[in-house]
């Protein structure tokens, strides 16, 4: 019962934030000198009746705010509007979030799964040779620029063959079984997610080895010690329940920096992902589908952030909503 | 603690002792950039795009020690393969010059000068890290373009640690409803993928700006983005030290608020602002290089790290031309060693971290 409380109370308390994001980005991009139906002008593909639908839909000749609250209630009710090339923004959105979750997924647990265990690793062995080079490589994993990352590994697959140089299936995708297709976006998603893997592990695993290494320290991990616990007993079981809630929380700020650091990995991948879609979108200054994936992205972020706040509410009680 | 135990502390560790001189050799190779460049930043020979970088011989092809000097490269079409290729032209020997005439050029932009640290006789062509589309001299460019790259972050910090201060101040002394609000907002903007945010920040710029207005609104850009979260731990520091005796005496003597603020409130996060100024300064030269590589950050003809990389975004040049690469691994060297001494600096200020 507290649980839901507690989730409802977050939920309710992410509405207002999002609410600010929209108003926010809307003048951001309104403040732009671009007319936002001038490349859909240009178009002659485009009915001059969608022009005119479009024009009423955002009330371009009414003040700015009577054109956010436009833009708010058709937002609200699921009409994005249409791109410059005349597809449908929510048809659009629909292909790539999938896509971006699905790759972020992968390397969330992929990262949890590696970073997690070689941190406990590396706080055990604290200051020994094993230690003192994950320091080295998460150091470098820390420092390299993803879409330089991405770069070299693009040479790698160009050189070796061994991997596809971009996209997320190959042409003759719609020929394939079910099994095939699924192992055709395996071997495409390989070198986008060793890039975003190795960025996010660095922080995830000196995270989790700062934790424990402060919780090592503390009062009652000594005090389990004295008693004559088994060290095994001593550190999973007392240690790293308490070093693990802080990397929970962590998880919604990992979420929010995979959809950053993904937009330059997809570009270079030309992985289909929303990061690429708000840059597509951005060079052919598509307002409506700028507007849309930035509020997108920001649901999902905070999606994201709620999740993790749910999760960390499930492994550690003691929190609760200020 | 004072400064003095501070540099000392850093100097004993090797690893950010390391990082120390390497970030002193690129400060000074990007202030002496035209003394050190054999050519400038617009030097262009059309006749020579995408020539690998010149070998330097000190053995003559008797065997012996000569000189130092290089071959120029001549452009071989093969019509079979329609390929390009560039092949060494040992038919004449060019000698390379020291602290010889070249170019002319303002010392560190005063003093005029011709001389450069190497060049090579006329109708030579010295190209260290090989040369690009339009024929320009890689290595030079990348000293210039380092100039951008390494100084960016450090501009956007102050803007952002003012800003991220004041913000913070206020909604921490004020407290109540002028603090709810503005930490919402700062939150909301938080709340926006950063990068998205960056990018269409960029992309609303106008197209028609001289290079030194974009390169400043570009500096705005990045602060705008770092302010948020650092406002808001600041904004925590100030609520828990206002009430402290010493406010509440300035209070009393009528001190205006926003005196109390930047006086008394402020200088008491100061040092947990350095700390969080030396760890933001990389992240900001890999959101300009990002910026500028998807070419929406410096443009052409200034160079920047970022924007230098935008070329190997295709096949052909990382394949056939990897020399383009190299302004990569110097932003990653750059961004390595600041780590290293964020690293150090936070386990002097707080000896309880472990990080290393």
């Amino acid at each position: 019962m507290q649980l839901i409380v507690y989730i409802l109370k977050r939920f309710l308390q992410s509405i207002p934030l999002l609410f600010l994001v929209s108003i926010i980005s809307f003048f951001i991009i309104r403040l732009s000198p671009v007319d936002p139906l001038g490349e859909l002008r240009l178009n002659p593909s485009i009915s001059q009746e969608t022009l005119k639908a479009e024009q009423q839909r955002l009330g371009l000749d009414k003040p700015k705010i009577v054109q956010y609250g436009l833009w708010l209630k058709s937002f609200l009710k699921g009409d994005l509007g249409v791109t410059v090339t005349g597809e449908k923004v929510s048809v659009k959105l629909m292909e790539r979030i999938p896509n971006t979750l699905l790759l972020t997924t992968v390397v969330i647990l992929l990262t949890w799964l590696v970073g997690i265990p070689l941190g406990i690793y590396a706080a055990l062995h604290w200051k020994e040779p094993v230690d003192r080079i994950l320091t080295v490589v998460t150091s470098i994993g820390m420092a390299i620029p993803s879409f330089f990352f991405a770069l070299l590994l693009l040479i790698f697959a160009v050189k070796t063959g061994w991997f596809p140089t971009g996209g997320m299936t190959s042409y003759n995708f719609s020929t394939l079984s079910p099994f095939h297709k699924v192992l055709n976006i395996a071997h495409h998603l390989v070198l986008p997610v060793i890039v975003l893997f190795t960025i996010s592990l660095s922080g995830l695993q000196r995270q989790m080895r700062g934790n424990l290494l402060d919780v090592l320290g503390s009062d009652y991990v000594k005090f389990a010690r004295a008693k004559g616990l088994s060290e095994n007993k001593v550190v999973y079981k007392h240690a790293l329940r308490n070093a693990i809630n802080p990397m929970v929380t962590l998880l919604g700020f990992e979420f929010a920096s995979l959809l950053s650091g993904a937009a330059l990995t997809e570009y270079v991948f030309q992985y289909p992902g929303l990061g690429r879609l708000i840059l597509e979108a951005v060079m052919k200054s598509d307002i409506n589908l700028v507007m849309a994936s930035l509020m997108m992205g920001t649901i999902m972020l905070v999606a994201g952030n709620l999740l993790a706040d749910i999760l960390l509410k499930l492994v550690d009680p003691r929190v609760s909503v200020n | 603690m004072n400064k003095n135990s501070v540099l000392a502390q850093i100097f004993k560790d090797k690893y950010a002792t390391t990082a120390v001189v390497v970030l002193l050799i690129l400060y000074l190779g990007i202030l002496f950039a035209d003394f050190l460049a054999p050519y400038s930043k617009e030097f262009s020979d059309r006749h020579r795009a995408y020539v690998p970088p010149s070998k330097v011989f000190t053995i003559d092809e008797n065997g012996k020690f000569s000189r130092p000097y290089t071959y120029n490269y001549k452009r071989y079409f093969n019509p079979d393969e329609l390929k390009i290729t560039y092949k060494l032209d040992r038919s004449k020997k060019y000698y390379l010059k020291f602290f010889a005439k070249g170019e002319p050029y303002k010392f560190l932009g005063l003093i005029p000068m011709q001389r450069h640290l190497v060049t090579v006789e006329k109708e030579g062509r010295l190209f260290l890290l090989g040369t690009d589309i339009n024929g320009r001299d890689i290595f030079s460019r990348i000293l210039f373009g380092g100039r951008i790259s390494l100084t960016i972050g450090f501009l956007a910090l102050f803007i952002s640690f003012p800003l991220g201060m004041l913000y913070g101040g206020i909604s921490g002394y004020f407290g109540g409803i002028v603090d709810n609000l503005m930490m919402r907002v700062s939150e909301a903007i938080m709340s926006i993928p950063s990068f998205y945010l960056l990018i269409i920040l960029a992309a609303i710029l106008p197209s028609n700006m001289t290079s030194i207005q974009r390169f400043s609104l570009i500096v705005v850009i990045l602060a705008l983005i770092g302010w948020a979260g650092f406002s808001r731990v600041v904004r925590g520091m100030v609520l828990s030290i206002k009430n402290q005796e010493f406010v509440q005496a300035a209070e009393s003597i009528g001190a205006s608020k926003l005196r109390i603020i930047i006086k008394h409130l402020l200088p008491q996060t100061l040092s947990y602002v350095i700390v969080a100024m030396t760890l933001s300064v990389p992240s900001y030269i890999l959101s300009e290089s990002g910026l500028s590589f998807l070419g929406l950050g410096i443009q052409q003809p200034d160079a920047s790290w970022g924007n230098m990389l935008k070329e190997a975004q295709e096949y052909v040049n990382i394949i056939y031309r990897p020399w383009l690469l190299a302004p990569g691994f110097l932003i990653f060297i750059a961004v390595l060693s600041f780590n290293l001494i964020g690293d150090t600096i936070r386990d002097i200020l707080d000896p309880k971290s472990k990080v290393r």
